[in-house]
């Protein structure tokens, strides 16, 4: 599928504008106290979310490229990934801020003591060295190795959905939705099935 | 006819009432989903009336009451308690109900009774919580208390708040209010009371024996597994203050410490 530079170009606007609107939402649902008793719990747990979406969906650009071969895919994959960090960022800073009111001590004793937060941190930790050697100079710099690195994402994912997990308390479906996404893009990074997601895209005519 | 301001904080300038807007759309009970709004969302589908609650087990007077007969022969009066969520937020709540010890009294209990298990009702058709595949809760929700804890002049069971008919996100018709307990202990829509000899098992403590105890005595000391228990967030709260308190020792209702008294409270959290 052909695609003009200038549609492209279209198409990586609206992205950024899509990802931005979430914030701007519950931004504005704070701002009008809509946001019930706990404005910064509400915050923490949307970011959260926020940034695990981001990652399954940054993560099925790669299928969706060799499914459909459209450029476009490929085009936002960078912007997706630095979304999700920034997403992840928020998540962290509205717990520092609005949960630990900015009690650093509180923050350490938490590290040190569970497991979810140290679980979450490392996850961060893993977008934040994606996130910086995102540019083309490190592209460029890393060579081969950047793929490597890269590669990081695969452990951020399980790490993000066992954070997740350590969470959860009455239910786990919304989990186990989440859960099974991530195992199916994971699945599909298996040369065996990509391979073929060329030749079925063609089968359902999506190339 | 309800003794208005029967219990109040001891200085209300601390413990300001919380809105009812709050009290009414920040709610856990799992029934309805895992979603703080959901029970506000999802509860109005609950149909409260008629409604009986069988007390049974060691008693000499068992039997399928009448919401209005369990509740009629007491004096209803309003009860202003702080509620502290083992979440690590808190806030204070106008109640509407009688003392439990009412009811367990008039069931007569027998002498070997020691315990009081209650139960949740089970209507999955109404109540979308218990239709997910992946609930961890084994339905019907249950709680317990001691005999004595349920007899103790704080323990309340509430059919209202804020001065009307409880909402149904908040537990209606009938629920259980121990201030000085985290309030997973404050079970609610209760359908049945059974006077027991052991202590039942109750749901938290079954999903998760590590995190959750039987007695779940709000206690600053002892840290649930994941977070610290020594403050809480008292709510409704801002994005720039978080609202944070201290934590006491039962909530600050220092009055059921004698309840505990030479017990091992890290032991029996």
């Amino acid at each position: 599928m052909q695609t003009s530079p200038r549609l492209i170009l279209l198409w990586r606007v609206l992205v950024f504008f899509a990802a931005l609107s979430p914030l701007g939402y519950w931004s504005a649902q704070v701002a009008l106290g809509h946001a019930g008793p706990e404005p910064g719990q509400y915050l923490l747990l949307k970011f959260g979310l926020c940034a695990l979406v981001l990652l399954l969906l940054t993560l099925a650009l790669t299928p969706l490229t060799r499914l459909t071969g459209w450029r476009g895919f490929t085009a936002i994959r960078r912007q997706l990934g630095l979304w999700c960090f920034a997403y992840a960022l928020l998540h962290l800073t509205s717990y520092v801020l609005f949960i630990l009111g900015l009690d650093v001590s509180l923050l350490w004793d938490d590290i040190q003591r569970r497991p979810y937060i140290i679980v979450g941190a490392l996850a961060l930790l893993g977008l934040l060295v994606m996130a910086v050697t995102s540019n083309r100079v490190s592209m460029r710099r890393l060579g081969k190795r950047w793929k490597r690195v890269h590669s990081l994402v695969y452990g951020v994912l399980l790490l993000v959905l066992l954070h997740f997990f350590w969470v959860v308390r009455a239910d786990m479906a919304e989990w186990a939705g989440y859960a099974l996404a991530g195992a199916a893009l994971l699945l599909l990074r298996l040369d065996a099935l990509s391979r073929r997601l060329p030749a079925l895209g063609r089968r359902l005519r999506l190339r | 006819d309800a003794r208005w301001d029967a219990v109040v904080p001891a200085d209300p300038s601390k413990d300001k009432t919380t809105p009812f807007e709050d009290a009414t759309h920040y709610n856990n009970f799992f029934e309805f989903g895992t979603d703080k709004d959901d029970p506000a969302a999802r509860a109005g589908q609950l149909t409260t009336a008629p409604w009986s609650v069988t007390v049974d087990g060691l008693v000499n007077a068992p039997g399928a009451i009448a919401l209005e007969d369990l509740i009629g022969p007491s004096q209803l009066e309003e009860r202003i308690y702080r509620l502290r969520c083992v979440e690590a937020w808190s806030m204070v709540i106008p109640w509407l109900g009688i003392p439990l010890a009412d009811v367990i009294k008039r069931a007569d209990p027998k002498s070997e009774a020691r315990y009081v298990r209650f139960e949740t009702l089970v209507r999955p058709e109404e109540m979308p919580g218990q239709r997910s595949r992946f609930g961890l809760i084994d339905w019907p929700y249950v709680e317990g208390l001691r005999l004595d804890e349920a007899m103790h002049p704080l323990a309340f069971l509430a059919v209202g708040n804020y001065g009307r008919v409880l909402p149904n996100q908040n537990g209606a018709p009938l629920r259980l209010v121990v201030p000085w307990k985290y309030g997973f202990k404050s079970i609610k829509s209760i359908v049945r009371i059974s006077l027991v000899k052991d202590a039942p098992m109750n749901s938290w403590q079954q999903i998760a024996p590590n995190e959750y105890g039987f007695y779940a005595n709000v206690n600053p000391d002892v840290d649930h597994p994941r977070w610290s228990q020594s403050t809480e967030r008292r709510l409704p709260n801002s994005l720039f203050s978080p609202n944070r308190i201290d934590t006491r020792l039962f909530n600050g209702y220092d009055e059921v410490a004698n309840l505990y008294a030479g017990m091992d409270l890290r032991k029996h959290f």
